[in-house]
């Protein structure tokens, strides 16, 4: 298990550089500049910016400056918009930010949606199954950006509970809305996940031998039949788990958490390459993380894969 | 008092296509320490009657009639009253050992809360007890192999397992459903012995569901046949060998294989087994009869008593029959 967690890290370098080098590609070959404005900059001073920030040398030896400073001073370098801040700043002040409501949504949508799952599986073609499904359908077709307006103006508007927006360190009422914009559509995903692996796994063999032993329904379902069924649900929770905690533009837009997901939208769009860079590779490592998680879990739950 | 009393056992799925009635007005009784094959090919209904008598049918199916398990009703009890019954006075055993198992958990997981449970021993007791019980179904450095997983068992060996999970609180009455369809013909051999052993020392009433009439002969003393969901023929498994009264036993028994005849071709029954959506008013076996007559299409055969052991289905004479 340790060699498999060891040679998993060491595959993860090589896929990250080729991330690097795919996502400079791309960011290079996208046109305009992070200079480029309105009305063009002199060419003396767009000469002075370029040197400044090393864009004038050519692409690999930038590539490998850049990879350089990463790997060696874990420095992803200054931003090219935002004056006097670093990448290293603005993640230190955001990440955060979308770790907080990003793992509570986390917490939320597995809760409520496997609950769900499990409920309208065992309750198969029953008005809780209807009642499951036609929730997690509903959460599913609202999209975060029409859930948060109408969040905003019931608990904000109407209601006055809840503050609309900031953030104030991540005290809770900052948070609450976030988390329910964010999870929604996660935990209508897990729902449904998990109602149909459930309602697969009901009808195996084995859980037909759990009954006839006369084992009370509840403890057929936790003891014989979870674990089983939430295999499928545990895949998907990586790649979900990484979405929810590198945030979301519209959650930062929506509620001003001050985020690193709207960062990443307005690098984008400002060709803040070392920007983009930065939530890039933090992006593409959690994932590599998670993944990895993944199949650790996997190999816990399922005694037939070890590695 | 019979242990087991089923009369007029109806049982009915519903599917996207229509009703089906998988078990239509099936009677039988089995005693104390009794043996019982029932026999059928494919969808005759002889593991749905089973299932229907512990409650074990599928979400669609419904089971009308009446199970009297030593005088009570257990017919579509709820869950909770039949979970007293289930493994403690009647257990099962299943046709995939590979599939019956949990994959997910221990052996010894899945043994101990048998007894745990039903028996309200302690986890260390209970071990004991699956580790003495793995060893009387043979199951070789039980004490060490109990904590395995289910895969790192072969097949019959697995099947062993299911047996010594199933006797564990020494029910009075066991149910195997193809206990050996699925294992290799040494094996089926082996386990077909363990079943007869166990069930003379517990003194087990065994009802044994397979499609294989080679492996009735040795271990039951009486046989049904089924068809269609309905009973053609029940008897000592001596008179149904010898003196098959029903034109499908005879069919039945023609395509056993057998070694002091030599053959070309191994007899079959020509057809294929009734579209049990369709339903039929006749004797479900009358497309398929060699025997058959007019009204046998028309007319279902009443079940008829020609002795004191023996029912039969048929509205040929018994003599005209074999």
């Amino acid at each position: 298990m340790l060699s498999f967690i060891i040679r998993r890290l060491a595959v993860a370098i090589p896929t990250l550089l080729f991330l690097v080098v795919l996502s400079y590609l791309i960011m290079y070959a996208a046109p305009g500049g992070p200079f480029d404005m309105e009305r063009p900059l002199p060419p003396a001073i767009m000469a002075n910016l370029e040197a400044k920030y090393g864009l004038d040398k050519p692409l690999v030896v930038q590539m490998f400056n850049y990879v350089w400073n990463v790997v060696v001073h874990f420095d992803f370098g200054p931003s090219f918009i935002y004056k006097d801040q670093t990448v290293n700043d603005i993640i230190a002040q955001g990440f955060p930010v979308t770790l907080t409501y990003g793992f509570w949504s986390f917490v939320v949508a597995s809760v409520v949606g496997m609950s769900l799952g499990i409920l309208a599986a065992v309750y198969h073609n029953s008005w809780l199954d209807y009642l499951a499904v036609g929730i997690s359908v509903g959460a599913q077709v609202l999209p975060n950006f029409v859930m948060a307006p109408i969040l905003v103006l019931v608990f904000t508007l109407w209601l006055g509970w809840l503050p609309g927006g900031g953030w104030q360190g991540g005290q809770w009422q900052y948070i609450v809305m976030p988390v329910i914009a964010l999870s929604t559509s996660f935990m209508a995903s897990i729902a449904r996940l998990t109602r149909s692996s459930m309602l697969e796994v009901l009808n195996a063999n084995y859980i037909r031998t759990a009954r006839a032993k006369g084992l009370p329904m509840r403890r057929v379902i936790f003891r014989h039949a979870l674990k089983p069924a939430l295999l499928p649900v545990i895949s998907y929770l990586g790649p979900a788990f990484v979405g929810m905690i590198t945030g979301s533009v519209v959650i930062d837009m929506y509620f001003s958490t001050g985020g690193i997901g709207v960062f990443f939208v307005n690098s984008a769009l400002n060709r803040d390459y070392s920007v983009i860079m930065g939530i890039t590779i933090l992006t593409g490592a959690l994932t590599v993380l998670f993944n990895l998680v993944v199949d650790i879990l996997y190999a816990w739950i399922d005694p037939k894969i070890r590695y | 008092m019979a242990l087991l009393e089923i009369k007029d056992l109806s049982v009915k799925f519903e599917t996207n296509d229509g009703i089906v009635s998988a078990v239509n007005g099936v009677s039988f009784n089995v005693d104390q320490g009794d043996t019982l094959a029932i026999v059928g090919e494919s969808g005759s209904g002889k593991s749905q009657t089973a299932f229907a008598a512990i409650g074990l049918l599928a979400r669609n199916g419904r089971s009308a009639g009446s199970v009297k398990w030593d005088g009570q009703e257990i017919l579509n009890l709820p869950e909770a009253k039949l979970n007293r019954i289930r493994s403690s006075e009647i257990a099962m055993i299943f046709q995939d050992p590979m599939t019956s198992l949990n994959p997910f958990l221990k052996v010894s997981e899945q043994m101990e809360e048998v007894l745990t449970l039903h028996r309200g021993m302690s986890r260390r007791e209970a071990r004991a007890e699956c580790i003495r019980m793995l060893d009387a179904v043979r199951i070789p450095d039980a004490a060490a192999r109990i904590t395995m997983y289910p895969h790192e068992f072969s097949g019959g060996m697995r099947q062993r397992i299911m047996i010594a999970m199933s006797l564990l609180c020494r029910p009075r009455l066991l149910i195997a459903d193809e206990p050996t369809t699925a294992l290799d013909v040494t094996v089926q051999a082996q386990i077909m012995d363990l079943l007869r052993d166990i069930k003379n020392e517990f003194n087990t009433a065994l009802i044994l569901i397979t499609h294989d009439l080679g492996i009735v002969a040795g271990s039951c003393e009486r046989t049904m046949v089924m068809y269609g969901g309905r009973i053609m023929e029940r008897g000592l498994t001596s008179e149904i060998f010898e003196h098959p009264t029903h034109p499908y036993t005879l069919g039945l028994l023609e395509a056993v294989p057998r070694l002091d005849r030599k053959e070309e071709v191994l007899p079959t029954i020509p057809g294929e087994p009734p579209d049990m959506l369709k339903g039929f008013k006749g004797c479900p076996f009358e497309p398929r009869c060699p025997l058959r007559m007019e009204h046998c299409a028309t007319e279902p055969p009443a079940l008829e008593r020609l002795s004191e052991t023996r029912v039969r289905a048929c509205h040929r004479n018994p003599e005209e029959v074999a």
